[in-house]
């Protein structure tokens, strides 16, 4: 999609975040630009929540700057940040009804009664749960929950919102729903999300551009087909999809074809990148579990892999079969549940799996992770 | 399941047995207090009123109830403020040092009343405080705190640890949020600990006797007829007594009980 041209509305520059002894952040480089949909994305610990915290005031950053709209927001207390957020726990106030739940932000700038609650009331309207206006929050499912915690954030009309793990507690229908609610939103108010989650389907499904954190930095960032299919080091192929990495010395480059001794064999790759690695250098590939082929019988292929099957992931249409080499290395594929039929993958006996050179990703020469 | 509910019969027999130990002594109080005769003795005389008319007329019970009033209230007022924002201090920060802060602040109610109230005589006199209504206050305050500090920080511990975040968020300052967010959320505990508090007050005699002075609270007043000679007017005093304590307590115990909701469920 192509955009007007933007200008960042947030500007962070070499924030480090300390807990004492603990680095929840360090040296982090990130802009976001006015009304993108921005999802941070990592394992717990990571420094994602740190991060949005930092954002909304909640913690200070311990070294860097944090700017929004261009303003030096080191030490501007919450209360005079416009940035609101939807919590995991949605933290709503239980001794409120959802209308007056709606109304507090507009409360503390002190606004009108009348005011309030007509503003109130076409928020919960716009998200459609304005039939449990005057109805206590704890009586409300967690959808409709959700939907009033959302309101609460947007009624002040604010230029960036802060989501952490919101949907988190939501059925898996639900949270489908709840996707499409939000990037509609988003799209509609065209205001700047920033998304915390460590779900890669919620982060890849709403987000114009995902940030993997690892260890409080940032692993890598880019458009979700980036993340997906180019990694940019092991622990984003790790973390991300179902990978499978192949590491070993460059026997043979002859153009971008290039052949690789590793320790379960010989492959042939194709090197999707500029810099060509030479003879002897160190590789890692990366081929994507839904590139790969698993026959029965030994295919015709540029690379081929016997193994055995170690056990199966099934998650509704998809099924990912884990198998591994005589040797132990493991390998993942995914493949369409109706296609496992015509395996037989029950009686046992040998697979074979295979792809082609241009299928695998060539990570940039290892940092040491 | 016969053994079993043989086994609760002999549990309710028991906790029977418990109540009637407990409370026959309260009961005959309130039974001898309508009884015409001067000694509280077995078959009972007539029906009378006389014993509260007795009290009704006394000028120096209008004086000690009047006492305990006051400095019932005022207690429950500083103690339940006081308590309150300990409570708060708990939740909110962490310090070195914690752990001996809380243990310091729940001391109080399990000193020896005697020799609390004997080491308030003493720092009073020191200072020039003995013998006041507010010297009977400030005590009680110290006494009562605990007890309010103990409910509201229950209640603390039930509040989701974004709630005050939350609010800071959505643009309330910090003196904002403790009106609008905390205040709110405890306040069951706070009307609890200030009906509780107002109780220890009401009832305590031993601080009362010997910080009081002239200022005579109804548990003293209560001592000093008694010590005279046998006076059914004690029944009627303590019948009275007994009903405001257990009000208050009963009313602390509803409202901390109760689930504050708001809107239709």
């Amino acid at each position: 999609m192509s955009t007007p041209p933007v200008s960042p509305l947030v500007t962070m520059e070499g924030v480090d975040k300390h807990f004492g002894k603990f680095v929840a952040v360090k040296g982090l480089n990130l802009t976001i630009d006015k009304g993108e949909f921005v999802a941070i994305m990592g394992t717990s610990g990571c420094g994602k929540t740190t991060t949005l915290r930092m954002l909304a005031g909640l913690e200070q950053p311990t070294a860097g700057t944090i700017r929004i709209a261009g303003k030096l927001m080191n030490d501007v207390r919450p209360h005079e940040r416009d940035t609101p957020m939807v919590w995991q726990s949605l933290a709503l106030f239980p001794f409120l009804n959802a209308r007056e739940n709606v109304e507090f932000g507009l409360k503390m700038r002190n606004q009108q009664a009348e005011v309030r609650r007509k503003k109130a009331l076409e928020w919960l309207d716009r998200l459609g749960v304005s039939e449990f206006a005057e109805r206590n929050v704890e009586t409300l499912s967690g959808g409709q929950r959700q939907r009033v915690a959302l309101a609460r954030s947007l009624v002040t009309e604010p230029q960036l919102l802060l989501l952490d793990e919101p949907l988190s507690a939501l059925d898996a229908h639900l949270v489908i729903r709840m996707q499409s609610v939000l990037t509609k939103l988003q799209r509609e108010l065209g205001i700047t999300f920033v998304y915390v989650t460590h779900s890669q389907s919620e982060a890849f499904a709403m987000a114009d551009r995902v940030i993997i954190m690892s260890n409080g930095e940032i692993a890598q960032t880019g458009i979700p087909r980036d993340i997906y299919r180019e990694p940019a080091n092991r622990f984003v192929a790790e973390f991300v999809g179902r990978n499978n990495i192949i590491s070993g010395d460059v026997a043979k480059a002859k153009g971008k074809k290039i052949e690789i001794n590793s320790q379960i064999g010989i492959f042939k790759f194709n090197a999707n990148r500029p810099a060509v690695p030479t003879v002897g250098k160190a590789v890692t590939f990366v081929i994507a579990a839904d590139l790969v082929e698993v026959t029965r019988t030994k295919p015709k292929a540029d690379n081929v892999v016997e193994c055995t099957l170690i056990s199966e992931e099934f998650i509704g249409s998809m099924v990912t079969l884990f198998l591994e080499t005589a040797d132990g290395t493991e390998f993942k594929v995914q493949l369409q549940e109706r296609e496992l039929a015509k395996l037989d993958h029950n009686s046992g006996g040998k697979f074979y799996l295979s792809w082609q050179a241009e299928s695998a990703h060539l990570l940039p020469s290892e940092k040491s992770i | 399941m016969r053994q079993s509910s043989l086994l609760t019969g002999v549990l309710r027999g028991y906790t029977l047995l418990l109540f009637v130990f407990v409370f026959a002594p309260i009961a005959f109080s309130v039974i001898f207090s309508f009884n015409s005769a001067r000694f509280p003795t077995i078959p009972l005389e007539s029906f009378t009123l006389h014993w509260y008319e007795t009290i009704w007329a006394d000028p120096d019970v209008w004086e000690a109830l009047r006492n305990s009033v006051i400095v019932s209230l005022c207690t429950s007022v500083l103690a339940t403020a006081l308590g309150f924002a300990t409570a708060y201090t708990d939740y909110r920060y962490n310090f070195r040092f914690k752990s001996a802060y809380l243990a310091l602040v729940l001391l109080p109610p399990t000193i020896p009343l005697i020799i609390m109230a004997l080491a308030m005589l003493a720092w009073f006199s020191k200072i020039g405080a003995s013998g006041e209504l507010w010297s009977i206050i400030i005590a009680h305050t110290v006494l009562a705190a605990p007890f309010a500090m103990a409910i509201t920080r229950l209640r603390l511990n039930q509040m989701d640890k974004d709630l005050e975040s939350a609010a800071w968020n959505l643009g309330a300052s910090e003196w904002r949020a403790m009106r609008e967010v905390i205040i709110p959320f405890c306040k069951p505990a706070i009307i609890s600990a200030a009906f509780l508090t107002a109780a220890v007050s009401f009832d305590e005699f031993a601080i009362a006797w010997f910080v009081s002075g002239l200022n005579k609270t109804i548990p003293v007043l209560i001592l000093e007829i008694v010590q005279g000679n046998i006076d059914p007017q004690v029944n009627a005093i303590g019948t009275f007594v007994f009903l405001v304590s257990i009000t208050l307590v009963v009313a602390a115990q509803v409202f901390f009980s109760l689930r504050q909701s708001k809107g239709s469920t």
